[in-house]
């Protein structure tokens, strides 16, 4: 398992634009909705948990195709079905190569981001943690899309079309737990919720993403 | 196999000669349903002390909305029984379901925007209820997507069938995460055990009238289509056979 995630990051890395693309994405995205809602600093800081996650969610779906569908084509991920490894291994490894290349970069990057929209200064430790916690819900979701689109040659918007629906609790509670950070309330409730969110979707959908790609591999 | 069996029906053939009869009654009957409820609800019924006419829209709206989280749950269970037990009929069933709910669904924000514009004074509110019905039309969107983009129809109807299963689980989580998100200003339950919060009692038989007729139309055209459905399947198979005797 842990020669399929090195494998991986390694392609990700010597691919190129695996770290630098989504993260760029993501700094355009912040940058591009200033210059369209305006440059007042109140609204910004009102609008920047949403701006900020709506950003990591495009970024991520970015990258999601090339999840499995290289592996597809040259025959790696027939590979890697017949292997001793079980699938359901594959796909979690491969999620979480996905998670290293854009999840925690958009993390990291995200608190320099939030300067620019002016976030309350309260709110960056809450920024982060929603990120790290909401972030590997949004590549298994997505590794789940892809499982399901891997066989299809013009894949991609339907995987958008697909996935992003299945954002929508990740984002409400992520996004609220921010919120909640900037205006010194009580953050419990939707950090539980985000958490739950994330480790049931960590629990169950590589199971369902598993039986995608075998149906697709038949 | 024992012959008085529901699975009896999953075979093709016998679906399409007991829908081929039940076909014309159903739609008589929810033809009649329709009519009766609808026009016992809009000119027969007195106007609602505080929303005027404009309370009778709930005929089309209820009924609608019922049926559309209805036929989400009818394709759960059809892509269900597709999944475990390998019944063609049950996954076409699920593929044919999804339009017609996706058009309830359309009809239940349609007839909502425009009851919610004199009553609630805005087309649109970003309430629960509304949002999480917005969020059921775009999983009804990606559902048919899905359907629609793959060529190999049993792997087709294998994806949707994940898609369904998993889809279910998140609508459901989408529902009661934007009840955290929002407070609602949506009317409770029309119909509900709870007697305090139900409908007066003038608007309850024709609402329960409307609501079998838009029941019926539902099984009427989900019948239709699946027999549709089944004879393009029938197309598909003797074109193939005729490419293959050419060749």
């Amino acid at each position: 398992m842990i020669a399929v995630l090195l494998r991986d990051l390694k392609l990700a890395i010597r691919a190129g634009g695996g770290f630098g693309l989504g993260l760029a994405f993501f700094l355009i995205v912040v940058v591009l909705v200033p210059l369209a809602v305006g440059p007042e600093t109140a609204t910004l800081s009102l609008i920047a948990p949403g701006i900020l996650w709506i950003g990591a969610l495009l970024a991520c779906l970015l990258s999601l195709d090339r999840i499995f569908a290289l592996d597809f084509e040259d025959g790696s991920l027939d590979l890697m079905a017949t292997s001793p490894l079980p699938l359901e291994g594959v796909v979690v490894m491969k999620a979480l190569a996905h998670w290293i290349t854009t999840g925690l970069p958009l993390t990291l990057a995200a608190p320099v981001l939030a300067i620019l929209l002016n976030l309350p200064t309260q709110a960056f430790g809450w920024l982060m943690i929603s990120l790290v916690l909401g972030t590997p819900a949004l590549s298994m979701i997505g590794a789940f899309g892809a499982a399901l689109t891997v066989g299809l040659k013009r894949g991609g918007l339907l995987l958008s079309l697909l996935v992003l629906p299945l954002y929508v609790p990740t984002l409400i509670f992520g996004t609220e737990l921010i919120r909640r950070g900037a205006g010194d309330m009580a953050t419990t409730t939707p950090l539980i919720l985000l958490a739950v969110i994330t480790l049931g979707t960590l629990a169950v959908l590589p199971f369902a993403a598993a039986a995608a790609l075998r149906i697709n591999l038949r | 196999m024992a012959m008085n069996s529901i699975w009896q029906y999953a075979n093709p053939k016998r679906f399409m000669t007991v829908s081929g009869y039940a076909l014309p009654p159903l739609a008589v009957a929810s033809a009649a349903f329709l009519i009766a409820g609808l026009y016992w609800g809009f000119f027969l019924t007195p106007e609602d002390f505080k929303q005027g006419t404009s309370v009778k829209i709930m005929f089309v709206h209820v009924p609608s909305v019922i049926m559309a989280t209805g036929t989400w749950f009818m394709m759960l269970i059809a892509s269900l029984i597709w999944y475990v037990r390998r019944h063609h009929v049950s996954a076409l069933a699920a593929k044919a379901a999804a339009p017609i709910g996706m058009t309830f669904t359309l009809m239940g924000l349609a007839t909502g925007a425009i009851w919610g514009q004199p009553t609630w004074g805005t087309w649109w509110e970003w309430d629960p209820q509304l949002t999480s019905f917005l969020i059921l039309f775009l999983f009804y969107l990606g559902y048919m997507a899905l359907w629609e983009a793959i060529e190999e129809p049993d792997t087709a109807a294998d994806l949707t069938a994940v898609l369904c299963v998993v889809g279910s689980i998140f609508a459901l989580l989408s529902r009661y995460a934007v009840l955290f998100w929002s407070q609602g200003i949506h009317q409770a339950a029309s119909f509900s055990l709870d007697k305090e919060e139900n409908v007066d009692n003038a608007y309850a038989l024709p609402l329960l009238i409307c609501f079998i007729g838009f029941m019926l139309l539902f099984i009427t055209l989900l019948l239709l289509r699946t027999r549709a459905e089944i004879r393009l399947r029938r197309v598909a198979a003797l074109e193939a056979r005729e490419r293959m005797s050419d060749a």
